[in-house]
């Protein structure tokens, strides 16, 4: 069963389309990134998808209407809308109580089992953590509840890179199990790369790419260039072109690979690469026009 | 760390095993109150202040209270009642006065607090609706703050009345007396009926308005509450040159007399004042309750659409 299935999805403020007929369709056991720069309708999205404002067109989450059914739907939801959100005043072991209270599928000693491995203590207050140690506390509620569907927007934003990598390795190896969806928004995008098994660009409010990662790896390919061979590369129509240290760093878009080996080593380009290449020049064309 | 995958692992199955669906209602409601005793700790705390500060007063003023029972004892049944119950009463009109503003200090800060400190993101995350949300709220100045009331109140007479009894001992004047005039056990439910009819179900519009206006308001949420109170009572002046509108909300404050008999015909038990019957077929106490409902209904609302500050 689809996960997230949303057709024509729309929502405005005003007279700003946030979302612009999006159709999109996320499987259960994926893991998501949804990539997009500010004021693109990343977060708009997650709202729609979580119940938290309404929308106009089809969605569909676990078989819900996230905004009339958001009471049982969040029993098998669950997101971290932002770093520091846990109320400050809150004691670590008043949010396990609570949350245990609350939340038919939190597992109290899973969640124990998480901070035993940080520094976190049990009588800590919220506002006596480091900003990556309420992650790690948020993070360790989340991944004890038992849910279908986890949504993550900008979980890592102001962490140091330390607390960021280990977010997502804990986020993988201890909480990903292949039955769980997980959909992330985030301006960290290489790291991840190798998070992810599908990848979603958002711009102004519509979907400007949508493939899985083995798809991304390969359909994309990047190459470095050495001068001399620059005009042949540009005739194997490539998406983007930069230059770093006398060199010519090309992008391809489903390119022929043995053409491409004849001009360098090939790679597989990072994701803030390829959206700088699909949404970069487009960006600077709507400043112009 | 094998003892901690153990852990986990046998967790596992404890969760299959039970597999629960959802939580009950009152659960979700007891946990939301909890948490609103947890955040705002001034509900008991501030009470228990007063009463401590009233108790050492109390203290200082302790060696009159053998002077004041000698006076009292030439005095008829109804004064000398009256001259021996008054530290009680100022003790429970003082607490009760503190109990109304934290009430309403916590009604309006308790939606609005959750928006700008952006928690109701993290509250939002879990299964808890908005409905039961805002009930917990409403339950902090309609139930919790009537009770804990009540408690300290009740606490504070009894010690009163240990001191109290203890100047009249040690000065050979008659203790019983004191416990025969003050009544204690029915002035305390005397106290526990007031704070339920008057403080919580009387005053209810006025805590339904304050969480309203906290759930809507972007900035503010005191002046919010309290301008357009103000500008409907002056428009009144202005146009129809009446006050209606403030003899109402005065009405509405001072608690209504059908909830209490007029002070006039003071009995020699305070039990006779109570007129639940009465009180309950008013039909100020339904206007009242209807407009707290609607209130409260548009509080669930608001916090469903607006977003976080």
């Amino acid at each position: 069963m689809a996960c997230i299935e949303a057709r024509g999805l729309r929502k405005t403020f005003g007279t700003t389309v946030a979302l612009d007929g999006v159709n999109l369709q996320v499987d259960a056991g994926r893991i998501l990134g949804l990539i997009g720069p500010n004021g693109a309708g990343k977060t708009t999205a997650l709202n729609a998808i979580l119940g938290l404002t309404s929308f106009e067109g089809d969605l569909k989450v676990l078989g819900r209407n996230p905004w009339n059914d958001r009471n049982a739907l969040m029993r098998d939801v669950c997101f971290i809308a932002d770093v520091a959100v846990l109320p400050r005043w809150m004691r670590v072991s008043q949010a396990l109580d609570y949350v245990a209270g609350v939340h038919p599928r939190f597992d109290r000693n899973k969640a124990e089992g998480f901070l035993q491995k940080t520094d976190i203590k049990a009588t800590s207050k919220v506002r006596e953590l480091s900003k990556g140690m309420v992650a790690q506390l948020h993070l360790a509620l989340v991944m004890a509840m038992d849910v279908k569907l986890l949504v993550l927007d900008e979980p890592t934003l102001g962490l140091d890179i330390l607390y960021r990598k280990q977010f997502y390795d804990s986020l993988l190896n201890d909480y990903f199990d292949h039955s769980r969806t997980i959909l992330v928004t985030t301006h960290q995008v290489d790291e991840i790369q190798d998070v992810l098994t599908d990848l979603m660009f958002i711009h102004r409010g519509r979907i400007a790419l949508n493939c899985s990662m083995d798809e991304f790896e390969s359909r994309y390919a990047e190459v470095k260039v050495s001068l001399d061979k620059v005009e042949a590369a540009r005739s194997l129509k490539p998406i983007h072109e930069r230059q770093t240290l006398g060199r010519s760093i090309f992008l391809f878009d489903r390119a022929d690979r043995h053409q491409l080996s004849a001009l360098g080593e090939i790679r597989t380009p990072s994701i803030a690469d390829l959206f700088v290449a699909l949404l970069g020049n487009e960006k600077a064309q709507g400043a112009v026009s | 760390m094998s003892t901690q995958s153990n852990a986990i692992s046998e967790s596992r199955v404890d969760t299959v095993a039970v597999a629960p669906t959802a939580i009950p209602a009152m659960r979700l409601l007891y946990w939301s109150v909890r948490r609103e005793l947890w955040e705002y700790r001034s509900i008991y705390l501030a009470p228990l202040a007063a009463a401590g500060v009233f108790f050492l007063g109390f203290l200082v003023t302790a060696p009159h209270l053998a002077g004041t029972m000698r006076k009292a004892s030439a005095m008829a049944g109804m004064q000398m009642q009256e001259a021996l119950a008054k530290p009680y009463d100022m003790a429970s009109g003082f607490l009760m006065a503190i109990a109304m503003f934290v009430g309403a200090a916590y009604c309006l800060g308790a939606l609005y607090n959750e928006r700008r400190d952006r928690s109701i993101l993290f509250w939002k995350s879990l299964p808890v609706s908005d409905v039961t949300a805002v009930l917990a709220k409403a339950c902090i100045p309609l139930v919790i703050l009537p009770l804990v009331t009540v408690a300290i109140t009740v606490a504070l007479h009894f010690l009163m009345l240990l001191i109290h009894s203890a100047v009249l001992a040690a000065t050979g004047q008659s203790v019983a007396r004191l416990w025969a005039q003050t009544l204690p056990v029915q002035m305390w439910f005397m106290l526990l009926y007031h704070l339920i009819a008057v403080h919580s179900l009387w005053h209810s519009p006025f805590y339904g308005w304050m969480l309203l206006v906290s759930s809507w308001a972007k900035r503010a949420a005191f002046l919010w509450a309290a301008l357009p109170v103000l500008a409907i009572g002056a428009l009144e002046r202005l146009f129809f040159n009446t006050s209606y509108f403030f003899q109402m909300l005065g009405f509405r404050l001072s608690g209504d007399e059908a909830a209490v008999a007029p002070v006039k015909d003071w009995p020699i038990s305070p039990m006779t004042h109570i007129t639940p019957g009465h009180f309950l077929l008013s039909s100020g106490l339904w206007t009242g309750l209807i407009f707290t409902a609607l209130c409260l209904a548009g509080a669930v609302r608001m916090r469903r659409y607006r977003s976080p500050l």
